[in-house]
C-alpha cells in the first residue's frame, strides 16, 4: 500500500469517527434538554418533533451524498452514506418509540387505529417500515449477496423521503412553510441527480 | 348598581403569592434531593438557581372580588408554560413565538366597538366596559384542538353580563367577534397564514351562558400580550381556537358569522368546535389529550381521556339538545 492510500484510509477512519460523533449530537442535545427541563411546556411534543426533524434531515443528508459526490468529483464521499442512512433510521426509531412509549403510553394500542385511520400516521409509519429492509441490507455482505437487486431495493429511499415529508405536511395545521422547505430540498436533490447524470452522460460522449 | 362582594372565604384556588412559594418550596425540595444524591452539603441556596426570577408573574396585579366559585381538582399549569406555549398566530405560528414577539404590542389604551342588533351600540373604552363588573377568578381546563390541554386560572367577567348591558334585540341570534389587526405590532400578520383579522363567533345562548368568560387576567395579573391582552374570550367547553384574543369588535348578528379556522378548513374546524372525544379531527384522534400541568418535568403519564364538552357537559350539554353533534362539530 502506498503511503497516500494508507493516509487516506486512516483519514477516512478519522472522518467516519467524527461523523459518527456528529450524528449523535442531536441525541445528546435532546437528552441534555430533557434532563434540564429544557424541552418547554410540552416536552413530549418537543421530543417527537425534534427526533422527527433529525430523522428527516439525516435522510436528506443521505440523499445529498450522491449529487455532492458528482458535483465535487470526490468519489470517497460515498463511504459516509451508509452511516448517514443508518442514523436516519436510528432517529426514526427514536421518533416512533417516543410516540408509542412516551406519548401514547398507556394508550399505546391506539397506534393501530392511528395507522389505519390517520393518514399522516399511516405514511409516517410506512416510511419507518420501509427503512427497515434498507437498514437490514446495508451491510457489505448483503450488498454482495443482493447484487444488482441491492440498488433497486435501495431506490426505496426516494419514496421514504417523500413519505416522511408528506407525514410532516399532513400534521401541520396551517403553516406549511417548514415541511415545504424540506420538500424543496428533496426536489433540488432529485433535480441535481438528473442534471448530474446528464452532465455525466454528456462528458462520456465528449470523451468517446 | 351591583355591590362588589367580599372575597370568598375558604378559597380552594391558589392565590399568586402561594403559586410562587409553592414552586419555590418544590424547587428547594428537588434541589435538596439533588444535593443529597450528589453528596453535597446542604448549603446550596435554592434561589441561586435564578429560575424563580424568570418565573415571576409579570403585569399589574388585579383586584379580584370573587374567587373559589369555579375551581378544579386538577393541578394548575405552570405560569411559565401557560404564558410561553400557546397559539396566537398573529405573533407567529410557533408556540413559543407569541411570548417572544409580542413585547411591542400596545394593549393600552383599548376600546371595543359594539355593533349590530342591540339597543346600545358604539365604541367603548375597556375601562367603561369593565367598570360595573366585579372581577372574578375562574380555573378552567383549556383543550386545544391539537390534542393538548392546560388548567388555567383566568380573571374576568361573565360575557353574558357584559352583553346584556347593550340590550341585544330579538334579531341577535349570534355574536361575531373581530380581533385586533395591527401587522406593525404583530409580526405573524405579515404572512398570509390565516385570513386576517382573526374572527370568531358564538350562538347567542352560548354567549349568554354563565361559563363564557371575557378574560382580562391570568394568574391574578393582567393578561400578558401573548395570551390575548387586554381582553379575550374563554369558552372552556370548546376547543381553544374559539377563544378570540385581543377583541376589538363585538357585533350582534342574525346569521351564523364567518369564523377564521372554519373558513380555512370547514371539514376540520367546525363553527361549534365543542370538545368532543367522539368526533375526531379528520387528521388526528380527539379521544385523549396531553395534559400540560403540574410542577416540573413530566414526560410520562400526561395522556388523559378527553371529556365531552371538556368536562363541562353538566352545565352546557342542554344548549345542544336535539342537535347532531357529529354534523355540527
Amino acid at each position: 500500500m502506498t503511503p497516500a492510500a494508507s493516509f487516506f484510509r486512516d483519514h477516512a477512519t478519522v472522518m467516519k469517527a467524527l461523523l459518527f460523533a456528529t450524528c449523535l449530537v442531536p441525541l445528546a442535545w435532546l437528552t441534555w434538554d430533557a434532563l434540564h427541563d429544557g424541552l418547554g411546556a410540552d416536552p413530549v411534543a418537543a421530543l417527537e418533533h425534534r427526533s422527527g426533524d433529525w430523522a428527516l434531515r439525516l435522510l436528506l443528508a443521505t440523499l445529498a451524498v450522491t449529487p455532492l459526490r458528482r458535483l465535487t468529483g470526490r468519489a470517497e464521499l460515498v463511504r459516509f452514506r451508509r452511516m448517514l442512512g443508518m442514523f436516519a433510521f436510528f432517529y426514526a426509531c427514536v421518533h416512533l418509540t417516543i410516540y408509542v412509549v412516551i406519548d401514547l403510553g398507556a394508550y399505546w394500542s391506539q397506534l393501530f387505529a392511528d395507522i389505519v385511520k390517520r393518514p399522516y400516521i399511516t405514511v409516517g409509519f410506512a416510511a419507518w417500515l420501509l427503512l427497515v429492509p434498507l437498514a437490514v441490507t446495508s451491510t457489505r455482505g448483503m450488498m454482495r449477496r443482493l447484487g444488482r437487486h441491492w440498488q433497486r431495493l435501495h431506490r426505496l429511499v426516494y419514496v421514504i423521503a417523500l413519505l416522511a415529508i408528506v407525514h410532516f405536511l399532513w400534521l401541520v395545521k396551517a403553516d406549511h412553510r417548514e415541511p415545504l422547505l424540506y420538500l424543496a430540498i428533496f426536489g433540488a436533490l432529485m433535480l441535481l441527480r438528473i442534471d448530474a447524470r446528464r452532465a455525466f452522460g454528456a462528458r462520456k460522449i465528449v470523451r468517446s | 348598581m351591583r355591590r362588589i362582594p367580599p372575597p370568598a372565604t375558604g378559597m380552594q384556588i391558589t392565590p399568586e403569592p402561594i403559586y410562587r412559594s409553592r414552586r419555590e418550596w418544590l424547587r428547594t425540595l428537588s434541589l435538596g434531593a439533588i444535593a443529597l444524591t450528589a453528596g453535597c452539603e446542604s448549603g446550596a441556596a435554592p434561589d441561586a438557581a435564578g429560575r424563580t426570577a424568570e418565573e415571576s408573574i409579570e403585569g399589574k396585579a388585579l383586584a379580584i372580588a370573587e374567587r373559589g366559585k369555579y375551581v378544579l381538582a386538577d393541578p394548575l399549569t405552570r405560569y411559565k408554560d401557560a404564558t410561553h406555549y400557546n397559539n396566537f398566530y398573529e405573533f407567529g405560528t410557533g408556540k413559543g413565538d407569541p411570548a417572544q414577539t409580542s413585547a411591542a404590542f400596545h394593549a393600552h389604551p383599548w376600546s371595543v366597538e359594539i355593533a349590530g342588533h342591540a339597543e346600545v351600540t358604539g365604541r367603548f373604552t375597556l375601562e367603561d366596559l369593565l367598570k360595573p363588573h366585579p372581577l372574578e377568578e375562574r380555573i378552567y381546563r383549556m383543550r386545544c384542538v391539537e390534542g393538548w390541554s392546560m388548567v388555567m386560572p383566568w380573571v374576568g367577567i361573565g360575557l353574558g353580563d357584559v352583553l346584556k348591558r347593550f340590550k341585544p334585540t330579538s334579531n341577535a341570534k349570534f355574536i361575531a367577534l373581530t380581533t385586533v389587526n395591527r401587522p406593525a405590532e404583530m409580526p405573524g400578520m405579515r404572512s398570509a397564514i390565516l385570513d386576517w383579522p382573526y374572527r370568531e363567533g358564538l350562538r347567542i345562548d352560548e354567549a349568554m351562558h354563565p361559563l363564557a368568560l371575557l378574560a382580562v387576567g391570568l394568574y391574578g395579573h393582567e393578561l400578558p400580550n401573548q395570551n390575548g391582552a387586554p381582553l379575550r374570550l374563554v369558552v372552556p367547553w370548546k376547543y381553544g381556537f374559539k377563544g378570540a384574543k385581543s377583541i376589538v369588535r363585538i357585533e350582534f348578528v342574525e346569521t351564523q358569522p364567518k369564523t377564521t379556522w372554519n373558513e380555512l378548513a370547514p371539514d376540520e374546524y367546525g363553527f361549534y368546535a365543542n370538545v368532543n372525544p367522539a368526533v375526531d379531527h379528520p387528521r388526528w384522534s380527539q379521544k385523549t389529550e396531553r395534559r400540560i400541568a403540574g410542577e416540573g418535568f413530566n414526560v410520562f403519564g400526561n395522556r388523559t381521556p378527553t371529556l365531552p364538552f371538556n368536562g363541562y357537559g353538566d352545565q352546557v350539554a342542554s344548549l345542544y339538545a336535539g342537535m347532531d353533534l357529529r354534523r355540527n362539530f
